[in-house]
């Protein structure tokens, strides 16, 4: 008997094979950060991992002696501040916006072109007419976030509104629904867990556009660390940084998902029967 | 029914529906108004595409009107012309005597073949809605007693047509009959002087579609309001219409299919 496609079969236990590229990784960089050590034992690209979490406990569980700040924490706190403030009136603008353009055919006339030329321009390009404008501090940081995010959410946002079904909007109206009851009711309701949607797509661009703004211009910041300490070829502070950042946008995502499985069970089971 | 109405927390207004209708009458029965509609000369057209030509049509309140022709001919550009879905290119239509609002509203009530049902709302906050809509002119959303009653009327409805025991349930969790009384009971609790059932039985398993002729002629004998039924089953026609109503093109020109539109070409009463 011939064996299954293999397009047919699937493992028993997926889990498992999640965990090896993982796993490959960490074994890759251990063994190549023992091997670099053996050879040259002051050697900085591959600090062993005993070293890391020294460097790691150094900056996270004491003050700093120079500003008596704990630096991992007033980093992430900086840095958490500028993400969710920009995600946060990208996220509001972006319902007021997408729910007008989803809406009404003439403001989609009016802005839907705009909207879209305007998510056409490259953010970072901009940055430097924000620091011109906004000044070097957290205002500049934060209009970085809300204009590469935005257009992209107000895009998404309004095509979803769109693809609510005609006869949901008709039957509505003959329910006797005028614009607002509509809007609050049928639409804003439904529209919601896609928003939710479109800000997890948004996080990995957010942090991209966090970290180039605060590794050009800023006092603090786990962007501002990295490039900072790059100059010394720290990778101890540097690879920690990495993983927590990843760790941050990790959860941020599954807090995101929680959220809409909790708020909104109704999406998910909606194409079923 | 009772039994599975009270194993739901939605079960007072459902129980006060079964205590009246074992009283003798239903609960909603004589609630909807009903609409004599006239149809002159109407037309519609699509770019050079002629859909519907010189339809003119008058309609008794508390008709049960049935459409059928052969696919394409306009019997659903007519359906959501009378909706308001769409205008006509020439001719006027009457709803008791005055022009039809050229956009959907509460007057002409609707349900479509799918789709129809909100998959946010549960299903007793489905048909809770319309009243919410009519009682709540801003945001449509009451609170506190009035969302109560909303409720417990909205509860009447789903016993109506048997749907008491899914009152909790989002619309999502439904077969595809309960789907379509579902919409059913929306459409009626603004009480709409005309029905409108676009194919509304066309995805249901023989069966369903029997219990789904019952109830509607059920509800058709209780509201009194006029239906108007678009089907492709010439046979569901016959047994539902009190008239039935066939689209089809009188002229065609093969070397120029849309140069004619459809119009009645039999219209009899049954």
């Amino acid at each position: 008997m011939p064996s299954p496609r293999w397009i047919n079969r699937a493992p028993a236990n997926p889990r498992v094979l999640a965990a090896v590229p993982f796993a490959l990784l960490l074994a890759g960089y251990l063994a190549g950060s023992s091997v670099r050590l053996a050879a040259n034992p002051g050697d900085k690209l591959m600090p062993a991992p005993a070293v890391m979490v020294e460097t790691w406990s150094s900056m996270a569980l004491a003050e700093d002696t120079r500003t008596g700040e704990v630096l991992f924490w007033t980093d992430t706190r900086a840095s958490l501040v500028r993400l969710g403030l920009g995600l946060a009136i990208a996220t509001s603008l972006a319902l007021v916006i997408g729910l007008v353009i989803g809406m009404l055919p003439y403001a989609e006339s009016l802005l839907g072109p705009f909207v879209t030329a305007i998510s056409m321009v490259p953010a970072l390009a901009v940055l430097p007419i924000l620091f011109i404008v906004f000044g070097l501090d957290e205002l500049s940081k934060v209009v970085l976030i809300v204009i590469g995010v935005l257009p992209f959410m107000i895009r998404d946002l309004a095509q979803r509104i769109r693809e609510i079904p005609e006869e949901q909007w008709i039957k509505a109206q003959t329910l006797g629904a005028g614009g607002l009851q509509l809007a609050s009711r049928v639409i804003l309701p439904q529209a919601m867990p896609r928003l939710i949607d479109s800000l997890r797509l948004s996080l990995g661009p957010a942090w991209l556009f966090l970290i180039s703004a605060e590794a050009i211009s800023a006092t603090g910041g786990l962007g501002y660390r990295i490039f900072l300490v790059r100059r010394y070829m720290a990778m101890d502070v540097i690879l920690p940084y990495v993983v927590w950042i990843t760790l941050l946008a990790f959860a941020s995502d599954l807090l995101l998902r929680a959220l809409r499985r909790n708020r909104y069970p109704w999406v998910d089971a909606e194409g079923k029967g | 029914m009772s039994t599975a109405a009270a194993a739901t927390p939605m079960s007072r207004g459902a129980m006060v529906a079964d205590e009246v209708a074992h009283a003798g009458t239903s609960a909603i029965a004589g609630k909807s108004a009903t609409g004599t509609i006239s149809v002159r000369n109407l037309w519609h057209e699509y770019g050079s595409k002629i859909v519907l030509e010189r339809v003119s049509l008058d309609v008794a309140p508390g008709s049960f009107v049935s459409i059928t022709g052969p696919s394409g001919c306009g019997k659903s550009t007519f359906l959501r012309i009378l909706l308001g879905q769409q205008r006509p290119s020439r001719g006027q239509i009457l709803l008791d005597g005055a022009p039809l609002a050229p956009e959907p509203g509460p007057d002409r009530g609707v349900v479509f073949q799918r789709y129809s049902s909100f998959p946010h709302l549960s299903v007793l906050d489905n048909v809770a809605l319309g009243l919410e809509f009519e009682r709540a002119p801003i945001f449509g959303r009451l609170f506190g007693a009035a969302r109560r009653r909303a409720r417990e009327e909205a509860a009447q409805y789903l016993d109506e047509v048997g749907l008491a025991a899914e009152a909790s349930n989002y619309p999502h969790a439904l077969s595809g009959g309960m789907r379509q009384r579902l919409s059913i009971a929306q459409a009626l609790i603004r009480r709409p002087k005309v029905l409108l059932l676009d194919e509304p039985f066309g995805a249901l398993d023989p069966g369903t579609r029997e219990s789904m002729h019952e109830l509607v002629l059920k509800l058709w004998k209780e509201c009194g309001m006029t239906i108007f039924l678009v089907t492709h089953d010439i046979r569901e026609g016959f047994k539902l219409g009190t008239r039935l109503l066939v689209f089809d093109k009188v002229r065609d020109d093969p070397h120029e299919p849309e140069r004619y539109g459809a119009t009645i070409t039999y219209d009899i009463a049954l």
